[in-house]
């Protein structure tokens, strides 16, 4: 089936004329122009750095996909809604310090407390968190009609004061947490599995199960299917039956749990949490996203290239740190790629004139 | 021919061709221009006229021939370069700043100045030189209203006045009354002929053969890319030039009407809306039939349509289906009470654009397809199969995106989508409009169709031969009311204007 599309598609090309051949072939880079710049960065980061390409730092890349990988998973529905999300990094900073003061062992933020309470009552309390923030960001944007980057914008700072009053409970005084418990700890970064000696933290197959779920209410759900609908045209979407607002809120709820798991594997991984913890993560996350082909156009995206775009994303940020590349460049390298990669993303869906 | 006068040539384009990828959208056309007459170019969608047109204002870049206005050869590289060598175009899709006023669009790109030492945009220049092209075409629009506010055939006018205030020499139309009433044709055809009598040469792209065979000198017509006949219009009649159009006979415009009207299915009762014009409607619709509805444009037939859809928000009134009250308060609860309904604007809000043909088709239906809480592929795309193969869709496949698809085929695969809601009410707001002949007749059949399984149809259209040819019986809808109602079998075009005036 894939081969007879092969070859005929190389038949069509054949049939061009050399002008239109050059023109497929231009086409064809410049639309995987990030791709093609990240081999290659690969490649050359591999030849000067050969511990770039041995696998104790292959395993550190996978690991680090994995934690990066659920807020990347949520924040792509409000993109493919033709939003965007930027206090997914804050929901994620609120989250692990909820879950770091209360799966710890010094319960500074609430010193009347003796033992920490189970992991599963935690876990569902930040999941509800998220969900709160992601239902307040929802609900602003599908009744209020308001632009998801300005609701999002409010909620971000929001949800800042809220992590900063939180960390003055107690005796903290706004000093980092940390002292987390064993039990905490060893649910997210235990041992899955260990290859050649190099240990697989847990959260990866967390993050693999994340995926899977993603995948099935983006494919396999009414859910799923209404959220493209809303994301390519809100109008034809509420002429055809579908509960636009709902599906708005569902998006932005189901991203905020993601946050939510986010920021509670995160204070484990981390093994301590503070103010500043999720800082910026949404701009990775975007990022991810907009290179893995979830596009703000709108209605377009799959699991599948989220998945590739925080894997390369994370591909990129190890080399860089192999090369020694000044951590402060590290920004402007960031945000050269969500450029680049935009532009290159935009011009797919541009109607040629 | 001998007594008819000579007239200059103005603007002559000669063995014009465009190669898209794939495509020989234009293959050698031609087509000459004289002053003072208004020549016609007509073809099905995707003939090539609006190619050829691009062509002349430079949007694309020909592969080869040549264009000459007033015996120089011309090559535009941009609609601003025509415009200012005198060559304007009225888009059929009007591109106008909609949140600005009239007079900065008419001076958009070329703002009048206070004087040369001071470079301030003069705002009483404009309102005066706006004016004054406004008077001239016995247009009654303040410059200085928002154009968000103004009605689309007001907003045409103003990208008419636009073009005469160029002084431009050749004009093309495109489309015009599309969406303009009768009367307002009326208007448009006055202030063509007053053009034409200047020596403008106008080019009138239109799908109506009635406006055609009254506006035009000549008539071009062009199929699959290609020149097909240049002939006075004296000399062609409507069945000739749907001859020349699809390159075969169409015994019938419309199919027979061979639906059988049933007991009552819908009954409406003052339906009166909360934010439009429509007031105190009622009606009542049968089985197994079509029932048009006629009216100028802002009479309340969309709003009608939308008020029964629930899109729009009710002030009063009651529907029955059946004898049992129900509410439509929105789109969801009217597809639960089986109506479903093919909006006006196809663009805007029917299609989802970069979505595949199967997200297309079972959007409105998606609960069908589950098996346990998930959907199944397997269903999802029987369904879709059955939407193409019903509809006799044109598509590569499943996976195509719709908006690559013609007006027509997308039409087909929206009316798709709501037959598989198994609606018992079908609710069509211009289900033809910007569709090409051949396709608006398998449309037609498609709505008879629906009739024959004793469903119930309600159509708006402008176009009253369609009405004629298709409906049963006509409500005809005239300044938000019910001006009254006729039978198809046995009214004329004549009636229907009439009460379509009546609270005009």
């Amino acid at each position: 089936m894939s081969d007879n599309k092969t070859a005929g598609k190389a038949q069509e090309f054949k049939a061009l004329s050399s002008k239109d051949k050059m023109r497929k072939v231009s086409d064809l880079l410049l639309n995987n122009a990030m791709y093609i710049i990240i081999v290659l960065a690969v490649i050359y980061i591999s030849i000067e750095e050969p511990a770039f390409r041995k696998l104790p730092s292959i395993i550190n890349v996978i690991s680090l996909t994995a934690a990066k990988l659920p807020i990347a998973l949520g924040i792509a529905g409000c993109i493919v809604l033709t939003g965007t999300d930027i206090s997914a990094g804050r929901v994620v900073g609120l989250t692990a310090c909820i879950s770091a003061s209360l799966l710890t062992t010094v319960f500074k933020v609430f010193p009347e407390m003796t033992s920490a309470p189970p992991i599963l009552v935690v876990f569902l309390m930040v999941l509800a968190v998220g969900a709160v923030v992601g239902f307040v960001n929802g609900f602003s944007v599908a009744k209020f009609k308001l632009h998801p980057f300005i609701v999002t914008l409010s909620t971000q700072l929001i949800v800042y004061g809220l992590i900063l009053i939180y960390l003055k409970n107690g005796t903290n005084n706004g000093q980092t947490l940390s002292g987390l418990s064993d039990g905490y700890r060893a649910l997210v970064t235990g041992t899955l599995f260990t290859i050649q000696g190099v240990a697989v933290p847990r959260y990866v197959l967390y993050a693999v199960i994340l995926t899977v779920i993603m995948w099935i209410i983006w494919n396999k759900t009414t859910f799923g299917k209404n959220m493209f609908a809303v994301g390519s045209n809100e109008e034809a979407a509420n002429v055809s039956g579908v509960n636009v607002s709902r599906t708005i809120i569902m998006v932005f709820m189901l991203a905020g749990v993601m946050y939510a798991i986010t920021g509670f594997l995160d204070g484990a991984r981390i093994a301590s949490a503070n103010a500043n913890t999720g800082l910026n993560y949404e701009c990775d996350a975007i990022a991810a996203c907009v290179i893995g082909g979830v596009s703000f156009v709108g209605g377009i995206g799959r699991i599948s290239g989220i998945v590739v775009g925080v894997l390369l994303l994370q591909i990129i940020f190890a080399g860089l740190n192999f090369l020694s590349v000044d951590a402060n460049m590290l920004y402007v390298i960031k945000g050269l790629i969500i450029l680049i990669a935009c532009a290159i993303d935009m011009r797919k869906y541009l109607v040629r004139k | 021919m001998e007594n008819q006068e000579k007239k200059d040539v103005l603007l002559k384009m000669e063995g014009i061709c465009k190669s898209f990828p794939g495509v020989k959208a234009l293959d050698n056309v031609s087509l000459t221009v004289r002053a003072g007459t208004v020549h016609a170019l007509m073809g099905e969608n995707g003939a090539g006229k609006s190619t050829l047109m691009k062509c002349l204002f430079g949007v694309y870049s020909k592969d080869s021939g040549h264009i000459y206005l007033e015996g120089k050869e011309i090559n535009f590289k941009t609609s601003k370069e025509a415009l200012e060598n005198g060559v304007a175009m009225v888009h059929q899709e009007l591109n106008q700043a909609l949140k600005r006023n009239v007079m900065d669009n008419m001076w958009l790109g070329r703002f009048p100045k206070i004087s040369k030492w001071c470079p301030l945009t003069s705002e009483s220049k404009m309102y005066a030189a706006t004016k004054a092209v406004f008077d001239e075409l016995e247009v009654q629009v303040d410059p200085k209203t928002v154009m968000s506010r103004m009605p689309v055939s007001q907003r045409q006018m103003v990208e008419i006045a636009k073009a005469v205030s160029f002084h431009s020499k050749v004009i093309v139309f495109d489309e015009p009354t599309s969406s303009l009433t009768e009367e307002e044709v009326e208007h448009l055809f006055r202030i063509i002929n007053m053009l034409r009598d200047r020596g403008c040469g106008i080019i009138y792209i239109s799908h109506k053969m009635e406006e055609i065979l009254r506006i035009s000198d000549d008539v071009t017509i062009m199929r699959d890319g290609q020149w097909v006949a240049t002939r006075p219009a004296k000399e062609l009649t409507m069945n000739e030039i749907i001859r020349l159009m699809v390159g075969r006979e169409l015994t019938n415009r419309y199919p027979e009407k061979d639906n059988v009207v049933g007991e009552p299915l819908l009954e409406v009762k003052g339906l009166t809306a909360a934010y439009s014009a429509l007031r105190d409607v009622s009606f009542v619709a049968k089985k197994g039939e079509v029932l048009g509805i006629a009216g100028l444009d802002g009479s309340g037939r969309t709003e009608l349509l939308e008020n029964i859809f629930g899109i729009a928000t009710r002030k009063e009134g009651e529907i029955y289906l059946e004898g049992k009250r129900v509410m439509n308060r929105n789109a969801r609860e009217s597809l639960a009470n089986r109506f479903a309904m093919l909006t006006e604007e196809r663009r805007a809000t029917g299609i989802f654009g970069i979505r595949d043909i199967q997200a297309n088709t079972t959007i409105s239906s998606l609960r069908r397809y589950k098996v346990g809480p998930f959907l199944s592929n397997k269903k999802l795309s029987e369904a879709t199969e059955w939407g193409i193969r019903s509809m006799r869709t044109k598509t590569p496949s499943q996976r195509t995106q719709i908006r690559s698809l013609s007006g027509g085929n997308q039409q087909k695969v929206i009316l798709a989508r709501w037959l598989l809601t198994e609606p018992e009410v079908l609710l069509l707001d211009e289900p033809t409009r910007g569709i090409d002949v051949g396709a608006k007749y398998e449309i037609y059949q498609l709505i008879l169709n629906l009739a024959k399984e004793g469903k119930t149809v309600l159509m708006v259209s402008s176009e009253m031969p369609e009405l004629l040819g298709v409906c049963d019986r006509i409500l005809v809808m005239s300044g938000g009311r019910l001006a009254g109602e006729v039978d198809a079998r046995n009214t004329t075009q004549e009636e229907i204007m009439t009460l379509a005036a009546k609270y005009v």
